[in-house]
């Protein structure tokens, strides 16, 4: 046992001995949250608009004067021409175009309605339409006011509610995704490359024939990464909680308990992949592509699972990741109990198992 | 002359290396070809089929009226219908619909007697993206009937002395609202920048953790003979792979190209230089493989989410659209997608890339001084 321990202490030495990649092992949880966090959103923002007034009356200037002061646009210049549109949209200085009709006064006056086109650059596609949505609001509140003295009739009025999520944060859907990615990242792409380091350089013989059991070197090289795995997933949870006030609504032992036996599972794979490849490159790019990119893509981390064809559908329910983002998200989120989400782990559990077996399997005690 | 033979000696070293090296071949070829149709395929964030449970405690003709109103959208798909709110929360719980419609009682009443009605939605907002566009859409079919209810009581005459406005959206470029040639072109970046960045610094530290750079450097090759070889090869590579996914996207996913082919290469070939001076950087300050890869993986992830891959970055905070300005993937990520699909000519994109270009020539320097023959 002693000599196990003795391992162990050299493992975290050989990792905190090189700083650059521990600031990075500790620093990317933070990085990466505040990146959700803030930067990747969908929130419509100083949405570039291009004004071509034709009309060039009260209402018009009034009209154009509420879209800027709602807080969502920015202007973009005046047009006067209908070819300028596409140049401002090739140079991506505008996003939006509103055309006012000729005669927009007089129309509205005379005939009580009045047109206004909304041109919009939809090359990126959802936030056009966001953005659109936002500036039909904006208007109609603003032509809502043209009349005063009565309120709508035959209207039916909708109050929506936004359940789990009040205030519509996007780092609500990051957080657990974002555990998956990094416990996977840290837990098995870290030991895979650690490992099949020792073979590419010949140590891995050293240890083997050392008085070190097989398994207990495997268990010692893993160990330093469970303990760094169970640090981040505090820092994910804690800034969450201090920076977003994503909160943990259900139990955060039952959570950590999941937390331990997704590391467990992620190891496993570590260790399995280092039994196949030789070079540590190869490890890499196996983690990289077969792990990192579909726990990325195929989980439901950024893109709902719901919305791709079905094979992919298929392909996402052999992502250890997708089990375990579901795991956490209803015990964050939601504040589920283990009722809702025994299926979920008793998968987990069957993968585990099976990765650890296969890595027993094909651990060879002599190389080459 | 001696200096080109030398150049010229050790790109077909280099070549050699890199198409005997197994495990290179199926990176450069297949996995961004599975990339490109996988990522293009799952990375939709595009509204397909909203999971709605219906609760209507009103059943009375109006309710239903509006209710085959959701019913008829392409876009709904009615999975419950219930008067047991709980039960429809509970489907929610477990993610089996996305959306709850509450038609309360006095439904119908209401709106004969006043003329107001009130209905609730109850959205999943945990993904914050989609739930708005949920909303959103859903708002868009009950205006619609606002309206449509409207005109039937006014009649043909005309409004009734209310002032209406006619709002007319026209979408540009992609009336379709396809979302893969979106992603399919952020892909490209993804893939052309990979290559760049990732793979050349791996390949310069190998050599360097193998020990095999000491040998190159005891012989008379100068510093820009050996780095020129390690950095052509792979800007070949990545504008090969660049050309790869264009008839791919092409192809595949009816990728416009609507601007000039030259100057998306010109362009790429300015990124490249930029990507590899990184790429040459990052190897210079890290000893094995891992340290890099680590560090790569953390400049790559952050580039590439700041980029605008995924969200506009316009919507992002002010200091991030600052940071934006040292980001060379936010330039390239910006100005493919300007020149694939909306056609955008040289002029429109000069300032990225006269910008592209004095970041080259500053991080090229850097790392060219940075890296030392003798360690």
């Amino acid at each position: 046992m002693n000599r196990f321990f003795g391992f162990v202490k050299k493992e975290f030495q050989h990792i905190f001995r090189d700083v650059r990649t521990v600031v990075i092992l500790f620093g990317l949880p933070i990085v990466m949250i505040v990146l959700f966090g803030f930067v990747v959103t969908t929130e419509i923002r100083d949405v570039k608009v291009g004004i071509w007034d034709r009309s060039m009356d009260p209402t018009t200037i009034k009209a154009t004067q509420k879209i800027f002061s709602s807080g969502y646009f920015v202007p973009a210049g005046y047009l006067h021409s209908e070819k300028e549109i596409g140049a401002l949209f090739r140079s991506g200085s505008a996003k939006v175009v509103v055309v006012f009709e000729e005669d927009f006064e007089r129309n509205l006056l005379r005939e009580n309605r009045a047109a206004i086109h909304l041109i919009t650059d939809a090359s990126d596609a959802n936030s056009a339409q966001l953005s659109l949505n936002y500036l039909q609001g904006v208007l109609m509140n603003f032509f809502k006011t043209l009349n005063p003295d009565r309120a709508l009739p035959w209207t039916i009025h909708m109050k929506s509610r936004m359940f789990y999520n009040e205030e519509l944060k996007g780092v609500y859907m990051f957080v657990p995704g974002l555990m998956a990615l990094i416990l996977m990242l840290i837990s098995a792409l870290m030991t895979s490359v650690t490992i099949t380091r020792e073979k590419e350089f010949g140590t891995m013989e050293l240890l083997l024939a050392s008085p070190l059991k097989p398994r207990e070197i495997i268990l010692g090289k893993v160990m330093p990464y469970v303990l760094l795995s169970f640090v981040n997933a505090g820092t994910i949870i804690l800034l969450g909680f201090l920076v977003f006030n994503v909160p943990v609504v259900g139990s955060i032992w039952l959570l950590l308990l999941e937390c331990m036996l997704y590391i467990t599972l992620a190891l496993s794979l570590g260790v399995l992949i280092s039994t196949s490849a030789r070079t540590q490159q190869m490890a890499m790019f196996m983690s990289m592509l077969g792990l990192m990119l579909p726990t990325i893509l195929l989980s439901g981390f950024i893109f709902p699972i719901d919305n791709m064809p079905r094979i992919l559908q298929w392909l996402s329910a052999i992502m250890p990741a997708r089990w375990f983002i579901v795991v956490v998200k209803n015990i964050m989120l939601k504040g589920t109990g283990f009722a809702f989400i025994w299926k979920e782990t008793l998968i987990l559990l069957g993968m585990t198992l099976l990765f650890i077996l296969a890595s027993v399997k094909r651990f060879k005690i002599r190389l080459s | 002359m001696g200096g080109m033979r030398i150049l010229a000696t050790l790109l077909v070293k280099e070549f050699k290396q890199i198409f005997r090296n197994r495990t290179m071949l199926p990176i450069i070829f297949i996995v961004p070809v599975v990339q490109m149709i996988l990522l293009t395929y799952a990375a939709s964030l595009e509204m397909k089929d909203i999971k709605m449970a219906v609760v209507d405690q009103d059943y009375s003709q109006a309710s239903r009226l509006l209710i085959s109103r959701f019913q008829g959208s392409p876009y709904i798909e009615i999975n419950l219908n219930t008067t047991d709110y709980q039960e429809a929360v509970r489907e929610l719980t477990r993610d089996r619909v996305d959306v709850i419609l509450l038609m309360p009682h006095d439904f119908e009443k209401n709106l004969y007697r006043e003329q107001q009605s009130d209905l609730q939605l109850v959205v999943n907002a945990i993904n914050a993206t989609e739930a708005g566009l949920i909303n959103s859409y859903c708002t868009r079919i009950l205006n619609d009937y606002n309206n449509q209810l409207r005109s039937e009581w006014f009649g043909l005459e005309g409004s009734g002395g209310i002032k209406s406005l006619e709002v007319i959206p026209r979408f540009w470029y992609n009336a379709l609202f396809d979302y893969k040639i979106y992603m399919f072109s952020g892909i490209l970046v993804i893939i052309v920048t990979l290559i760049g960045m990732l793979l050349t610094a791996l390949n310069l530290v190998r050599e360097k953790e193998m020990g095999t750079t000491e040998q190159i450097n005891v012989t008379p090759i100068r510093k820009y003979q050996f780095l020129m070889a390690k950095l052509i090869p792979f800007m070949l590579i990545a504008l090969f792979e660049l050309a790869f996914g264009l008839v791919i996207g092409r192809l595949l996913f009816g990728l416009p190209i609507e601007g000039s082919v030259g100057l998306l290469f010109l362009f790429t070939c300015i990124y490249l230089f930029v990507v590899l001076g990184i790429g040459l950087f990052l190897s210079t300050i890290s000893n094995t493989q891992q340290q890099l890869m680590f560090l790569a993986f953390f400049f790559m992830i952050t580039f590439m989410l700041m980029s605008g891959v995924f969200t506009p970055t316009n919507s992002m905070p002010p200091w991030a659209q600052k940071i934006n300005v040292i980001n060379p993937v936010a330039y390239f990520m910006n100005v493919i997608r300007r020149i694939l699909l909306k056609g955008s000519a040289f002029g429109d994109i000069s300032r990225e890339f006269y910008s592209l270009l004095i970041y080259a020539t500053i991080i090229l320097t850097l790392a060219i001084t940075n890296y030392r023959k003798t360690t």
